[in-house]
């Protein structure tokens, strides 16, 4: 059925009924139930494209990104990346989390280097590749400093290089900017655009922000919850390079909001229909 | 022109370095003088019989006379020998099974409770045993400072690793970390400031367990002379071999503590305030 999408070369990963459940308690007592934080999810990402997936809190979002990055396996479906399935986590793909986890016992260099010594890359040609991407995120007054001595921000910078040092095909940010204050991420937005087209990875960018979602990628997969699934996908035909200033203004982009919002928000319609969010 | 400045401003600097050093120390050792000035008026004013309480200044010469007659070198030096032996025998057994413990939860699960009962067991009421197997001489001794001195050790250790931010075990293994790099690079760098507070706590331990130990069947160390002067009524002694053994637990906690701010200094709080 989905042969076509197969043979094509453009698609990156592919993501096939994918599913992912948890046996827990039942509400009366005695059985199991079995509960669904992801539930028959397909996809496609095309090579070097910037998706979002863009839900509520709880809609499984982030399950669906430890899928993507190996840390978890689908109780049903398939993944694969470049056409073999996914076994475990890999250094073809980076990982970027809201919660920064930089290691606080190494400077920002150090950090950086993390993934390039797992991969056993030579010490020298290391070190031309930190500088280059502790330049690239704009803190090379900073290697050396700790990531304690660094703000929010800065840390995610350190974060997004940590995971680009290793040269992964694919990025695969969870909230990154969530914990930021407001002109921060609009900053880190802009910078992660142009690095983006600078660095030609494929991102997948998990956010609850709508707006984070159409302002950054070129398209956005809506997800509901109650289980997790992808409810559509939506193209976002505003051109690159983009400056909030501008985007923000144009007609297009309060549109694709507006029908964004609106395709999560029926979603919860139908969970106040149902009564569970009476008062 | 700018550099003598430069040059005068250092200088400066350091001096005046020097005297909030010199003020801060006066600052943070207030109350131990003030204890020892109490402890010398007391017995000077005829409150206290000096024959129970000498004033600090006898026990002080004391001390100074043991020091030149070689004595004192002889009890530190039996007394040290038994506690850094004891302390570090801990320290090799209990690390390794205080990470093992932390890391793998079946061996966890199988010894935790045994350890919680022996923990319990207070050293000094194991001490008799202990004579009982390696007799009264060294080893007994040795043996029951590694037994009193490990606990802190092997709790913290293991609390260490149970309480590495799972965040970055995700952000290790995300980037293909095997089991041994994510040990050996996040784990341990994680658990390093509980380890460090283990061994403190342990330090401490080995000097009280160390005191027990010496007041039975030794011919020298702290203990002994603690125990040795009160059977002789050498008072002043006596006092000179408790002082001591405090100073001694005080240099172990100060050492070790600058050890971990050498170690640990990327958690920045450890650093002094400047």
């Amino acid at each position: 059925m989905t042969d076509n999408i197969e043979t094509s070369a453009s698609v990156k990963i592919r993501v096939r009924g994918v599913s992912k459940s948890f046996s827990v308690k039942s509400k009366d007592g005695g059985g199991k139930d079995t509960f669904y934080a992801v539930r028959d999810v397909s996809f496609d990402v095309i090579e070097g494209e910037f998706l979002a997936i863009v839900g509520p809190s709880g809609c499984g979002k982030s399950t669906l990104l430890d899928l993507l990055a190996g840390l978890d396996r689908a109780s049903e479906g398939e993944i694969s990346i470049d056409g073999k399935a996914i076994t475990g986590p890999g250094l073809d793909r980076g990982l970027v989390m809201q919660g920064y986890a930089l290691f606080p016992w190494l400077t920002v260099s150090e950090n950086i280097a993390f993934g390039l010594d797992i991969k056993k890359t030579p010490k020298k040609q290391s070190a031309d590749i930190i500088k280059r991407y502790i330049d690239l995120v704009g803190l090379s007054a900073f290697a050396d400093r700790y990531p304690r001595e660094l703000s929010g921000g800065m840390k995610q910078r350190v974060a997004i290089a940590r995971a680009l040092a290793f040269d992964p095909n694919v990025l695969l940010m969870d909230e990154p900017f969530a914990a930021l204050d407001a002109q921060t991420r609009e900053t880190l937005q802009e910078e992660l655009l142009r690095i983006w087209m600078e660095t030609r990875k494929t991102i997948v960018f998990i956010t609850h922000g709508i707006e984070e979602a159409v302002f950054l990628a070129q398209r956005v997969a809506v997800m509901t919850n109650g289980p997790g699934t992808i409810k559509e996908v939506l193209n976002i035909d505003i051109p690159v390079p983009r400056k909030a200033g501008d985007v923000k203004d144009l007609p297009n982009f309060g549109w694709l909001t507006r029908r964004i919002w609106k395709s999560l928000h029926n979603e919860e319609d139908g969970l106040s229909r149902k009564g569970e969010y009476d008062i | 022109m700018g550099e003598s400045t430069k040059n005068t401003g250092g200088g400066l600097g350091a001096g005046a370095r020097f005297f909030t050093n010199t003020a801060g120390f006066f600052k943070r050792g207030a109350a131990i003088f003030v204890f020892w000035a109490i402890w010398e008026a007391l017995p000077q004013l005829g409150i206290v019989a000096p024959f129970f309480l000498p004033p600090f200044s006898v026990v002080a010469e004391t001390i100074g006379g043991m020091a030149a007659d070689g004595e004192l070198v002889n009890h530190l030096a039996a007394s040290l020998k038994r506690a850094l032996t004891g302390f570090a025998m801990g320290m090799c057994v209990s690390v390794p099974l205080g990470l093992l413990i932390g890391w793998f939860k079946p061996v966890s699960k199988f010894l935790d409770p045994l350890l919680q009962v022996f923990r319990q067991t207070s050293a000094l009421a194991l001490f008799p045993v202990f004579i009982l197997f390696f007799g009264i001489g060294e080893v007994s001794k040795i043996a029951i400072i590694y037994w009193g001195a490990q606990w802190a050790i092997l709790l913290n250790t293991t609390a260490g690793v149970r309480n590495v931010d799972p965040l970055l075990i995700k952000a290790a293994r995300s980037m293909a970390a095997s089991d041994l790099t994510i040990f050996r690079r996040v784990v341990l760098p994680a658990s390093l400031p509980y380890i460090f507070t283990g061994a403190r706590l342990s330090a401490t331990t080995s000097i009280l367990v160390l005191t027990a130990a010496e007041m039975v069947g030794a011919k020298a160390g702290l203990g002994f002379l603690v125990f040795d002067a009160q059977q002789k009524f050498e008072i002043p002694r006596m006092y000179a071999g408790i002082v001591l053994m405090s100073i001694l637990g005080f240099t172990a906690n100060y050492l070790i503590l600058s050890l971990e701010k050498r170690w640990t200094s990327w958690k920045g709080d450890l650093l002094p305030q400047t």
